[in-house]
């Protein structure tokens, strides 16, 4: 059985690594200095995906994200890790969205994809960290979740079979297709990008990017269909503008603060023994130990 | 059923009430009262005796049971439409949900249906007023939902204006569980399962389930020795270990530790851990990146073991080692013996 797999991506700030040199003067981050990356979470469902794709022959893996038009960075990377396509969802009546506009977006887009067997998506992005996409998409489709995977075990008479990571154990659970998966961290990670797909792809593009390409590029677009990236509009997906963006965002942002950290009181002492013996001293007689 | 009250979800499992959902019935007690509401909370499951006793003393007035075989364990569409059904009755103002592998799974399935915000892994709940700044259109005692977002480098107040419930989730740890009144007693609702879930909710079918039992329980320690990626291999984490049986302590770790297999998951601290406000909280090797501070900032008295003068961690810490751990812990385990008594 061939297989129609979805993949959701989201190409995030990497939060992880703000480093020296994207901090501010006053201490807070720059958020313009972080580098854009394919959100991790989502490498280990597009893994997932491939796996599906490797035992059942004939299938394909759509990546499908919501962002900014550079967001066919991440779809590119995910055909080069052996996606056959992907669509980014992008429009200005996007932004602003929370996760609940965030979900009834991308499931439209889901919709008008159509046939699908299967949707993955990683647990959670690391700018927004809330979890709460998948979940969501699932409900606005009417199907059922699978959190927190850890290993899609079968897929097989409609139905998936996946191991979940719970924080104290773990749970086998079946389900009926279609049906959403968000996949943890602790799943394996994603295959390296494939030397052959790298060169069949790389001049792959959207239509905004190919708008400011040469027109050798652009010449080459239109002789390799496949090299073409799609980009879809709210309205080609037919979302109802009350319900996405800003305006559909039930959640406001009522204020931002940065986190700084004020250096404390504190004592700075060496390794040296009758410094350490004075520090456990003071420790025992102001009852903090013993 | 009187209406617009703010109700906590909990979560039930060897006929024990969560931490979790305790600490949010302390929280919930306080909005509550502030709020001059009433504090309701639900329990779905199979066998749901005794849940009452637990909870009244935290000042809960109205409980409601949903009992039925199917509904344990916990699955999403069952225990989704129970809620979905009953806050379409009792339409409360806001709903609090531990930021569980069960309450974010369920949280955003309910909120999605109801089309109301939820607001994921709160920091703090508060009750204050808010003034749209477009339309300048004024709302009075609003629940301000206090995250950390963007990896932790940020904090956001977030509010749901105007849909409800107002819904958010808190992770354990977070909030202080603390009984109201051993006496309270509040009033037992016992409703009809058949009336909120239907059999195709019975979708997702449970083949396997392994629940262990964390022996480890480095929340409630009043003195945790945590280790870092610096601390370098699992031998040298029973360095801490050593230390931690000599204080009475529980060992803890960052991620970077617990990604290096140096030990167990159940012990990471921060963000995406546990949180913890010990007494005392011995950082070695560790560098003290935001998502581990995030986890363990409000501890009373903090030293850092590092060999880096400048980790960030030394500036939230109280007492600053600078050395290498190999050295410094068995200095502080030979010192401890000898001076106490
Ligand atoms: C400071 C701050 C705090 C916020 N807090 C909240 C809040 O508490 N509640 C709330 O409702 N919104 C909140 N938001 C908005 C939220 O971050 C955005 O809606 C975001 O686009 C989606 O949520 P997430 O990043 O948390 O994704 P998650 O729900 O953590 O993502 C889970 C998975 O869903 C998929 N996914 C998510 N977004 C996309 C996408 N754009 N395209 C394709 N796949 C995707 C991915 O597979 C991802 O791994 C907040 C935003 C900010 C800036
Ligand atoms: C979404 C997200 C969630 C996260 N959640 C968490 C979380 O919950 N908890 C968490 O901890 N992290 C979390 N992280 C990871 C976090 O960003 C850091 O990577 C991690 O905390 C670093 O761990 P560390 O300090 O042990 O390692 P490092 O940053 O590698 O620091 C090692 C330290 O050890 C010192 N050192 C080295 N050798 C010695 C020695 N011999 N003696 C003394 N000192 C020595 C070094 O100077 C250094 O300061 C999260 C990250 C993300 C993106």
């Amino acid at each position: 059985m061939s297989l129609n797999i979805i993949v959701l991506a989201k190409q995030v700030p990497d939060t992880r690594n703000v480093g020296k040199d994207a901090m501010k003067e006053d201490g807070t981050i720059n958020r313009a200095a972080l580098p854009a990356i394919f959100n991790p979470e989502d490498l280990n469902a597009l893994e997932q995906a491939l796996r599906l794709k490797d035992s059942h022959p004939g299938s394909t893996v759509t990546l499908l994200t919501m962002g900014l038009p550079r967001a066919s960075e991440i779809i590119r990377e995910a055909i080069y890790r052996g996606a056959d396509g992907g669509i980014v969802l992008t429009d200005r009546v996007l932004g602003g969205a929370d996760t609940l506009a965030t979900s009834y977006s991308l499931a439209q887009a889901v919709k008008k994809f159509g046939n699908y067997d299967i949707i993955l998506g990683g647990r959670q992005a690391i700018d927004g960290d809330t979890a709460q996409v998948g979940p969501q998409i699932a409900e606005k489709l009417g199907i059922p979740q699978i959190t927190y995977a850890e290993e899609i075990l079968n897929l097989s008479d409609g139905h998936v079979t996946v191991k979940r990571r719970l924080e104290n154990g773990v749970e086998t659970v079946k389900a009926p297709l279609p049906c959403v998966v968000t996949v943890n961290g602790s799943a394996p990670d994603c295959r390296p990008r494939n030397a052959m797909r790298v060169q069949k792809y790389k001049y792959a593009a959207s239509p905004s990017e190919a708008v400011k390409l040469s027109e050798e590029r652009k010449a080459l677009l239109e002789k390799r269909p496949y090299l073409n990236l799609q980009e879809w509009s709210a309205a080609y997906v037919d979302a109802d503008p009350a319900q996405i963006g800003l305006p559909g965002s039930p959640t406001k942002v009522k204020a931002i603060e940065n986190v700084v950290f004020t250096a404390k009181d504190c004592r700075v002492i060496t390794d040296n023994d009758a410094e350490i013996e004075d520090l456990v001293k003071e420790l025992i007689t102001n009852h903090t130990i013993g | 059923m009187d209406q617009n009250n703010l109700i906590v979800y909990l979560e039930f499992e060897d006929g024990r009430v969560a931490d979790v959902s305790l600490e949010l019935l302390t929280k919930g007690r306080v909005l509550a009262s502030r709020l001059g509401v009433k504090l309701e909370a639900i329990v779905i499951g199979d066998d749901l005796t005794g849940v009452e006793q637990q909870v009244f003393p935290y000042g809960v007035d109205r409980l409601y049971k949903v009992s039925d075989k199917r509904l344990y364990p916990y699955t999403s569409n069952p225990h989704s439409a129970v809620l979905i059904n009953l806050f379409r009755e009792i339409k409360p103002q806001a709903c609090l949900m531990g930021a569980t592998c069960i309450g974010r799974d369920l949280g955003p399935r309910v909120s999605s249906c109801l089309h109301s915000g939820l607001t994921a892994d709160c920091t703090a709940l508060e009750i204050g007023d808010h003034t749209d700044p477009k339309t300048g259109k004024e709302y009075k005692d609003l629940l301000l939902q206090i995250r950390p977002a963007f990896g932790g480098n940020i904090v956001a107040t977030i509010v749901n204006p105007e849909c409800r419930p107002q819904m958010a989730t808190v992770r354990e740890g977070v909030m202080k569980k603390e009984v109201f009144d051993p006496d309270y007693k509040g009033e037992v609702v016992e409703l009809d399962a058949n009336k909120y879930v239907s059999d195709e909710d019975f979708v997702v079918e449970i083949l396997d389930r392994h629940i262990e039992k964390s022996k480890i329980n480095i929340k409630n320690s009043p003195i945790i020795v945590a280790g870092g990626y610096g601390v370098g291999s699992k031998e040298n984490f029973q360095l801490l270990h050593e230390l931690a049986d000599t204080l009475g302590a529980e060992v803890g770790a960052s991620r970077a530790a617990v990604d290096a297999g140096f030990t167990e998951h159940a012990r990471q601290i921060g963000q995406t851990g546990v949180t913890v406000r010990p007494k005392l909280y011995i950082a070695c090797g560790i560098s003290g990146q935001i998502q581990h501070i995030a986890g363990m900032q409000d501890s009373s008295i903090i030293i850092s073991i590092n060999n880096d003068p400048a980790a960030p961690i030394n500036t939230i810490a109280d007492y600053v080692i600078t050395g290498n751990l190999e050295e410094v812990v068995p200095k502080l385990i030979k010192y401890y013996k000898k001076n106490s008594k």
